[in-house]
C-alpha cells in the first residue's frame, strides 16, 4: 500500500515535467530566431551594380552608381502593400530630416498605389527605384520588405537591416551611417 | 483477469504510461524515418539521399531553364545555390508567383537518374507566409546565385 | 468614441477579474468568507463587459474606422459587409479579444446557473478563471491593444488575407475559440476541486455539459475547418497535419478522452485523479495550440504574422498557467482518494482503454508537431507530414475504434464478452465481408485497396452496425437522449472513418491541359472545357473556366466553374475550386494556368463518397448536442423538483 502510494506521487510530477521539456524546447525555438537576422553576408561587400526605372514620375529612379559618390546613403526596399512599411514610415521621415539620403527601392509595386502610399504615409525618398520582378531585391540578398541598407561613400554595403525599422532602432542607424561615413 | 483491488491505481497506472511510453518510443522511431529533411542543390549533389525518401529542396530556379514538357502539365527547371545545380521535375499547378530567378522550395524525392521529382511546389507566396528556410536560403545563397547569373 | 469605449470596457473588465480572483482567494479563508457572496456578480458582470469590448470592436470594423490602427491594418472600406465583420477576429488581437470575451462570458454564464457544487469548491473555480483571464487580459492591454489609434488616419485600409476571404473561414475561428476557451471552464473547475480536495460524480456531472458543449464548438469547428481547406486550398485534401490543425485537433483529443473519463467519474466514481489532469490538460492543449499557432515558431499555410516578442508572452502566460495547474496537480492528485474500483472486462476499462488510446494520439500529434523544433535545436530542418502521422495516429486509433465497437456494450464495473458476444458476430461478419470484397476486387484486377484504407473499410462497416446495438432491447422512446447522443456520435465516427478510406483508396487524380471545346476523362465522368472568361468580384479579378461535365454516357451536362482569381488588397493569386457533389460522391475541378500553346491546364478529382467525411463529423457534433440537451433537460427536471419539494417543505411548515 505504502508502496503503491510512492509510486503514484511520483508519478503525479510526470506531466510538469513533459510540460517543462515543451517549455524549454519552445523557449529555445523562440529565442532562436532573433539572432539569426543579425548575420547578413552581403555586409563589407559592394553593392551589385543596378540601374531601376524611376516608379514615379518626375523622380530619377536609381542607380547603383550614385550610391557611391562618396556620401552614406540608406537604401530602403519597399512597397506600397507592405504592412511594416507603413510602420516605419515615421522613422524613415526622421531620417531623412536628421539630412540622411534615403534611396527606395519598390518592388512589384504600380506609380498609382506608390503615389498613395508615399501621400498618407510621408515621402522620405530622394530616388525611387522600380524593381517590378524583384530582381534586385534578390540581388541585394533581401528576402522580404521592408529592408534597408546602410551604404559608404565608396558603395559598400555596411549593415542590412531586416524588418521594419522601429523607433529603437534609430540610434542604431545612425551609428552605422556615421560609422559608414568616416 | 482479476487484478488485486488495492492495486488497481497502480495497475492502471502502469498500463498508461508503458503504452505512452510506447507510443513516444514508436514516434521517435516514426520520425527519424519519416521527416522530410531540407536540402540546398549542394548539400544534396554532395550527400544525396536514399531515392524513396521524401525530402524537401531549396533553392533558386535557374534563369531560362524552366521548360514546359509537351502534355503541358509537366515542367521541368533547374534549382541552384551557386555551388551546385539540380534538375527539377513537376507535373502540377505551379504556384502564381513561381518564376525564374525566385526561390522555390520543392517537396518530393531525389530520383536514381538525380533528378529531383517534386510533388509540390512552395513558392514564396507573400510576405505573410515564407516557408521558414527559404527565408535563410535567401539571404545566404541569392548573393552567390546573383554572381553566378550575372 | 467607440473604440475607446471598447478599451474603457476593456479595462473595468480585467480589473474585474482581478477583483474576481481577489475575492475568490479570501472566500476560501475564514476572515474573507464575506467577500464570497461578491464573486459570482462580479464574473458575471466581468464576462458583459468583455462582450462590450467586442461589441466594440466589431462595430469600429463594420463602419470601417480607419483611425483604429487595426481595421486601418485588416479591413478596406471595398470590402463586403460580412468579410469587414469577419475582420474583426481575423487578426491577433482581434482573436485574443475574441478569447477573453468568450472566457468572460462562459465564467459568468457558470457563476450565475452552476448551483451543485459546493461553494468552496466554486470560488476556487471562479478564482481560478479569474487567474487565467487576467493574464490574458493583460496580454491585451500591454502587448495588443486592439483600439489603439492610427495617426494620421490613412485614407484607406490595407485590406485582409485574401485566403482568409470566405465565409466558412470567416465563422470557423469563433467556432473554433468558442470550443477552446470553453475548456477553459473545465481547466478552472480541475483547479478548483484540487484546491478543495472535493473530486466526485457530482463534480464530473458539473463539468460535463461545460466540456461537452465545448467539444461539439471543437468538432464542429474542425470539420469545418477540414473543409474549408479542402475546397479553399485547391489541394484536393481534406487534412493537411499542418500546425494549425494539429493545435485544433489535439484539444479535441483531450476533450473526448475527458469527456470519456469524465462520464466513469460521474457514473461510478471512478478515474478521479486521471479526469481531474485531463481538465488540466484539455485547456493545456487549447493554450499551447494557439501559442504555436501565434507566436510564428511554426509556420504554416494559416500562419499569421510572426511576433516573437508576443510569442514570448504568451509563453509566459502558458508557464504560470500550465505550470501553476500541474504543479498543484501534483501536489494534491496523491492525496485525492482513490475512486470505486472495476474489473478490466467492464465498460470502465473500455473507457480507460479509450482515454490511453487517445492520449496516445495526443502525444503522438503533439511530437510530430513539435518535431521541427527539435530537430532545428539540433542543427537539421525537416518538415512532419502525412507520412509519419497517418500511420502512427492509425496504430492507435484502429484498436481503439475496436473497442468502440465493444465497449458501449459492457456492463459497469464487472462484465465477461461471453454475455456480449452473440450481439457482435453481426458486425465482426460485416467486417470480414467488406475486407474479402475488397481483396477480391484487388485480385481481380479492379485495383488493390492499400492496407490502412482496407483496416478503415472493415472497420466502418463493423462499426457502423455495433455503434446503433446499444439500443437493440430498448424501448426507443424511452431511451435517454444522452445515449442517443452516444449511439450517433460512435455512428458519425464510423460514417467519417468510411468517407476517409473511401477518400484514400478509391480517389482518382487527373492533371492535364485541354484546348477549349476538348473532353478529358475521369472515372465516369466526361468533363468538357467550354470556355475561360475574366470575370470581376469587389475586389479581385478573375479567369473562369466554363466545364460542361457529364457524368455518365447519357447524363445531363452540368455547368462548373473553377477560377483563379488576382486579389489587390493585398496582391495576392488563389485558385477557387468548382465541386460537384453527388450521392456517391464529389468532382473536384482546379483552373490552373495558360500553356504556351493556349491550352489550359485543369486538375480534377473524382472522389467517391469524400462528403461522408464532413457528414459523419457533424453526426458526431449532433451526437454531442443530443447528450447536452438531455443533460441540461435531466438538470432542469431536478432543478424544477427540487424546488417544488423546497416549496412544499416551507408550506407544511407553516
Amino acid at each position: 500500500m505504502n508502496e503503491k502510494r510512492r509510486s503514484f506521487r511520483w508519478a503525479t510530477w510526470l506531466p510538469l515535467a513533459l510540460f517543462l521539456g515543451f517549455f524549454v524546447l519552445v523557449l529555445v525555438g523562440l529565442l532562436r530566431p532573433a539572432d539569426r537576422t543579425v548575420a547578413s553576408a552581403l555586409v563589407g561587400k559592394p553593392m551589385p551594380a543596378f540601374n531601376l526605372p524611376p516608379a514615379l514620375p518626375g523622380r530619377p529612379g536609381l542607380d547603383s552608381k550614385v550610391l557611391a559618390n562618396g556620401k552614406p546613403h540608406l537604401v530602403n526596399i519597399f512597397a506600397s502593400w507592405c504592412v511594416p512599411c507603413r510602420v516605419e514610415a515615421p522613422q524613415l521621415a526622421a531620417l531623412a530630416r536628421a539630412g540622411v539620403p534615403i534611396e527606395g527601392i519598390s518592388v512589384r509595386d504600380t506609380t498609382e498605389n506608390l503615389q498613395r502610399f508615399l501621400a498618407e504615409n510621408g515621402d522620405p525618398f530622394q530616388r525611387v527605384g522600380a524593381d517590378d520582378d524583384g530582381r534586385v531585391q534578390l540581388a541585394l540578398g533581401s528576402s522580404g520588405v521592408p529592408e534597408t541598407y546602410v551604404i559608404d561613400g565608396k558603395g559598400v554595403i555596411v549593415y542590412q537591416h531586416i524588418g521594419e525599422i522601429r523607433p529603437e532602432h534609430l540610434d542604431l542607424l545612425l551609428g552605422k551611417l556615421k560609422e559608414a561615413g568616416e | 483477469m482479476a487484478i488485486k483491488a488495492k492495486h488497481q491505481r497502480l495497475v492502471l497506472l502502469v498500463i498508461a504510461l508503458v503504452v505512452l511510453v510506447a507510443a513516444g518510443l514508436l514516434a521517435a522511431w516514426a520520425l527519424r524515418n519519416q521527416a522530410s529533411y531540407f536540402y540546398v542543390p549542394s548539400e544534396i549533389v554532395a550527400n544525396p539521399p536514399r531515392p524513396d525518401r521524401a525530402v524537401r529542396l531549396g533553392g533558386m530556379v535557374e534563369k531560362g531553364s524552366l521548360k514546359t514538357e509537351p502534355d503541358g502539365v509537366t515542367i521541368a527547371f533547374v534549382v541552384q545555390d551557386g555551388k551546385a545545380r539540380v534538375p527539377v521535375m513537376f507535373r502540377g499547378i505551379v504556384p502564381s508567383l513561381f518564376v525564374e530567378g525566385s526561390g522555390v522550395v520543392a517537396e518530393g524525392r531525389l530520383g536514381a537518374d538525380g533528378t529531383f521529382v517534386a510533388d509540390n511546389l512552395l513558392a514564396k507566396h507573400d510576405e505573410n507566409y515564407v516557408p521558414r528556410e527559404m527565408r535563410d536560403m535567401t539571404s545566404q545563397q541569392a548573393r552567390q546565385v546573383v554572381a553566378e547569373t550575372k | 468614441m467607440i473604440a475607446e469605449l471598447g478599451l474603457a470596457a476593456l479595462w473595468l473588465a480585467a480589473a474585474l477579474a482581478a477583483l474576481q480572483l481577489v475575492a475568490g482567494a479570501l472566500g476560501l479563508t475564514a476572515r474573507g468568507a464575506a467577500l464570497g457572496g461578491a464573486v459570482r456578480p462580479v464574473a458575471a458582470v466581468q464576462g458583459l463587459l468583455a462582450l462590450v469590448a467586442f461589441l466594440c470592436l466589431i462595430q469600429v470594423f463594420a463602419v470601417t474606422d480607419l483611425s483604429v490602427k487595426l481595421v486601418a491594418l485588416n479591413s478596406h472600406s471595398m470590402k463586403p459587409l460580412v468579410f469587414k465583420i469577419a475582420g474583426a477576429w481575423g487578426n491577433h488581437e482581434g482573436s485574443m479579444l475574441l478569447w477573453v470575451t468568450v472566457m468572460g462570458m462562459a465564467g459568468g454564464f457558470v457563476a450565475l446557473i452552476e448551483k451543485r457544487l459546493p461553494e468552496p469548491t466554486m470560488l476556487a473555480t471562479l478564482a481560478g478563471q479569474a487567474f487565467v483571464s487576467l493574464g490574458f487580459y493583460a496580454f491585451l492591454l500591454i502587448a495588443s491593444n486592439p483600439f489603439e489609434r492610427l495617426s494620421p488616419v490613412p485614407a484607406e485600409g490595407n485590406g485582409l488575407n485574401p485566403l482568409l476571404q470566405d465565409l466558412g473561414l470567416a465563422f470557423h475561428p469563433p467556432t473554433l475559440y468558442l470550443g477552446y476557451v470553453g475548456l477553459s471552464i473545465a481547466f478552472s473547475f480541475a483547479i478548483g476541486a484540487l484546491v478543495t480536495r472535493e473530486v466526485g460524480p457530482a463534480f464530473a456531472r458539473a463539468m460535463r455539459p461545460w466540456v461537452l458543449g465545448a467539444w461539439i464548438f471543437l468538432t464542429v469547428g474542425i470539420t469545418a475547418g477540414s473543409y474549408w481547406a479542402y475546397y479553399e486550398l485547391g489541394w484536393g485534401g481534406w487534412w493537411f497535419w499542418d500546425p494549425v490543425e494539429n493545435a485544433s485537433l489535439m484539444p479535441w483529443l483531450a476533450a473526448t478522452a475527458l469527456l470519456h473519463s469524465a462520464s466513469v467519474l460521474a457514473s461510478r466514481n471512478a478515474l478521479r485523479a486521471w479526469t481531474m489532469m485531463l481538465g488540466v490538460v484539455a485547456f493545456s492543449m487549447s493554450m499551447i495550440g494557439t501559442f504555436l499557432v501565434r507566436s510564428g515558431i511554426l509556420t504554416s499555410v494559416h500562419a499569421f504574422a510572426v511576433d516573437p516578442e508576443r510569442g514570448t508572452f504568451i509563453l509566459a502566460l502558458l508557464a504560470i498557467n500550465i505550470g501553476g495547474a500541474l504543479t498543484l496537480f501534483a501536489l494534491r492528485a496523491s492525496t485525492v482518494t482513490e475512486g470505486e474500483r472495476f474489473a478490466l472486462v467492464s465498460r470502465e476499462g473500455a473507457l480507460v482503454f479509450n482515454n490511453v488510446m487517445l492520449s496516445a494520439i495526443l502525444g503522438i500529434v503533439l511530437f510530430g508537431t513539435l518535431y521541427p523544433l527539435v530537430a532545428e535545436a539540433m542543427g537539421a530542418k525537416v518538415s512532419v507530414g502525412p507520412p509519419y502521422f497517418n500511420p502512427m495516429s492509425a496504430l492507435f486509433a484502429l484498436p481503439m475504434l475496436v473497442v468502440l465497437a465493444i465497449g458501449p456494450l459492457l456492463r459497469w464495473r464487472r462484465d465477461k464478452f461471453a454475455r456480449i458476444g452473440k450481439a457482435l458476430v453481426i458486425p465482426a461478419m460485416l467486417a470480414a465481408a467488406a475486407g474479402i470484397g475488397l481483396v477480391a476486387m484487388g485480385g481481380a484486377g479492379m485495383g488493390g485497396v492499400a492496407l490502412l484504407p482496407l483496416l478503415g473499410l472493415m472497420l466502418a462497416a463493423g462499426l457502423a452496425w455495433a455503434s446503433v446495438l446499444p439500443l437493440r432491447d430498448r424501448n426507443l422512446r424511452r431511451t435517454p437522449l444522452p445515449v442517443w447522443g452516444m449511439v450517433t456520435a460512435h455512428f458519425g465516427i464510423a460514417v467519417a472513418l468510411f468517407g476517409m478510406s473511401c477518400e484514400s483508396a478509391f480517389s482518382i487524380e487527373k492533371l492535364v491541359a485541354v484546348r477549349i471545346g476538348e473532353v478529358t476523362e475521369i472515372g465516369p465522368w466526361g468533363v468538357k472545357l467550354d470556355t475561360v472568361e475574366p470575370v470581376a468580384g469587389p475586389n479581385w479579378t478573375a479567369l473562369e473556366a466554363r466545364l460542361l461535365v457529364r457524368y455518365g454516357v447519357d447524363g445531363k451536362a452540368v455547368r462548373m466553374l473553377p477560377q483563379s482569381r488576382s486579389f489587390w488588397t493585398p496582391p495576392q493569386q488563389t485558385s477557387e475550386s468548382a465541386l460537384l457533389t453527388r450521392w456517391n460522391g464529389q468532382l473536384y475541378t482546379v483552373l490552373g494556368g495558360e500553356a504556351d500553346d493556349g491550352r489550359w491546364q485543369l486538375r480534377l478529382w473524382w472522389k467517391p463518397f469524400v462528403p461522408l467525411i464532413w457528414i459523419g463529423g457533424l453526426l458526431v457534433a449532433l451526437g454531442g448536442v443530443l447528450a447536452l440537451a438531455g443533460r441540461v433537460a435531466a438538470d432542469v427536471r431536478r432543478i424544477v423538483a427540487r424546488d417544488k419539494i423546497a416549496y412544499r417543505r416551507e408550506r407544511q411548515g407553516r
